[in-house]
């Protein structure tokens, strides 16, 4: 417990890793779910800090690293054609599609432009009426609030020139099929705190009744990861599987009420392909029947588009929980930041950009320093 | 785009349609949608994601995140140059240049 120190609340923190030192008995895996988390805990080498017993495994949290390289390479494919701009998070821009990404498209003269919010991207298409505006609308629960948003706000403005290229996934079937694999060994759940903030911890009980899990409702500062921790193992180790929030600061029963009737309003829900994963059952969000009209995937007849993802990156066991980053031969050597094969690599909340960030190089280290941006970009 | 950051409500723009705010967030001030938390007022704290506030959070969590997260640089990349960013990962600009002469070290 020494390198602590640089916890915003180093006392509190302390107390918390005594008391889970002195609760867990047992070995215990539990998965955080969000791609903040799993930057939080490996920035503070919180994993370190644990006892042997209690091991974090990192889930599917990141949605810029599962959305499917078929989406990519249909973004890239209608960021390419005359007449559209098309208007990406940032984090988007160097996920690898099948050859390139949206920073080689742009390169290549493409009018690809970063927004902070989808309202920026539907500004964008009510000062440009002659040019067709689409917005990548990728993301998880919280996300989904903003893109229904910008959609409604689209047809009730009589815009005509907006569309989505929707690719939102859903954080509970994701659960699901994580504990319905044969080879899982999540046996408790720190569940994503902002996806909660919007949705609530409605859809929750049956799954820690269902899979016999904690499932503990956690900020990703590393106090709340700590706290989220402790009610974990301390369920485990009682025998219990219930839901608890520990970040009822952000999180309330019922989520927004306001942000979910839109949600519902706009999407319907739909079976996905998660990148590096495969199809999940409902577990995603596309334009519902009447907004279909903004469905960029249907007004630029990319549909069709299918890719083979590469055989030699293994993110989607990372993103499994099946294996570490370091686990995978090409990390650190054939993928990196600046040559990445998968989107786990080149996501600011990618657990294999965490790990090189982190310097986790060869696994575990004694502490876990910050790599410099030259290092992360190793040009000299 | 996984963040929320948690910011202070300093304006809010009634005749905005979404209902709209401006929100500081440790010196970067931004508009963000208040549709979500359409009750919110002038000087309370909420949580931003992706240009929406989605809950308040109360002042005390609020900055000790905000302290944090500038300590920790997040901000930055929350708000940076995506553009400036995405070049750097990708080695282009002056520091391909540097590459290219053979310079590289890892």
């Amino acid at each position: 417990m020494k390198y602590i120190d640089e916890f915003n609340d180093p006392d509190l923190a302390r107390r918390l890793l005594d008391e889970i030192h002195a609760t867990a008995t047992h070995p215990w895996a539990l998965m955080e779910v969000c791609g903040g988390q799993t930057h939080s805990i490996i920035r503070h080498g919180i994993d370190q800090l644990l006892p042997e017993q209690v091991e974090l495994i990192h889930g599917p949290g990141c949605p810029v690293c599962v959305t499917p390289l078929d989406v990519i390479d249909q973004a890239l494919e209608i960021a390419s054609r005359q007449g559209v701009i098309f208007c990406s998070f940032g984090d988007m821009l160097r996920v690898p599609g099948s050859d390139r990404d949206l920073f080689r498209v742009k390169g290549e003269g493409g009018d690809v432009r970063v927004v902070y919010s989808p309202l920026d991207a539907l500004e964008l298409a009510r000062r440009n009426p002659d040019r067709e505006v689409v917005f990548f609308a990728i993301g998880f629960e919280t996300t989904a609030p903003a893109n229904a948003m910008a959609v409604h706000q689209a047809r009730r403005l009589g815009l005509t020139n907006f569309s989505l290229l929707v690719s939102h996934v859903r954080v509970p079937p994701a659960i699901e099929a994580i504990m319905t694999s044969p080879v899982c060994r999540v046996q408790g759940f720190l569940a994503a705190g902002h996806v909660c903030s919007v949705m609530g911890t409605a859809e929750y009980p049956q799954l820690a009744e269902r899979f016999g899990v904690p499932l503990v409702v956690t900020g990703f500062e590393p106090l709340d990861i700590l706290e989220g921790i402790r009610r974990a193992v301390r369920q485990l180790e009682r025998g219990e599987h219930r839901v608890e929030n520990a970040y009822a600061r952000a999180v309330r029963e019922a989520g927004n009420p306001a942000a979910l009737r839109m949600i519902e309003e706009v999407f319907e829900v739909t079976d996905r392909n998660w990148r590096g994963i495969g199809r999940i059952p409902l577990s995603g969000w596309r334009l519902a029947k009447a907004f279909r009209a903004y469905d960029a995937e249907h007004r630029f007849d990319v549909g069709g588009i299918r890719t083979e993802e590469p055989a030699e990156c293994r993110s989607g066991e990372v993103l499994q929980g099946l294996i570490k980053p370091t686990e995978c031969a090409a990390f650190g050597t054939t993928c990196t930041p600046r040559t990445p094969l998968g989107a786990t690599m080149v996501s600011s909340e990618g657990a294999c950009a965490a790990y090189y960030l982190y310097r986790r190089m060869n696994g575990p280290t004694p502490q876990a320093t910050r790599a410099t941006r030259e290092e992360m970009n190793p040009v000299a | 785009m996984c963040l929320a950051v948690p910011g202070k409500v300093v304006a809010i723009d009634g005749s905005a349609d979404p209902l709209t705010g401006l929100i500081d967030f440790g010196g970067v001030q931004k508009q963000a949608c208040l549709e979500y938390v359409p009750d919110v007022r002038v000087g309370e704290y909420v949580i931003v994601h992706v240009g929406f506030a989605l809950q308040r959070l109360d002042e005390e969590s609020a900055l000790a995140s905000l302290k944090l997260f500038e300590e920790l640089g997040l901000l930055e990349e929350e708000f940076g140059d995506a553009w400036e960013q995405a070049a750097q990962e990708d080695g282009t600009s002056a520091a391909s240049e540097r590459e290219n002469s053979g310079s590289e070290a890892r």
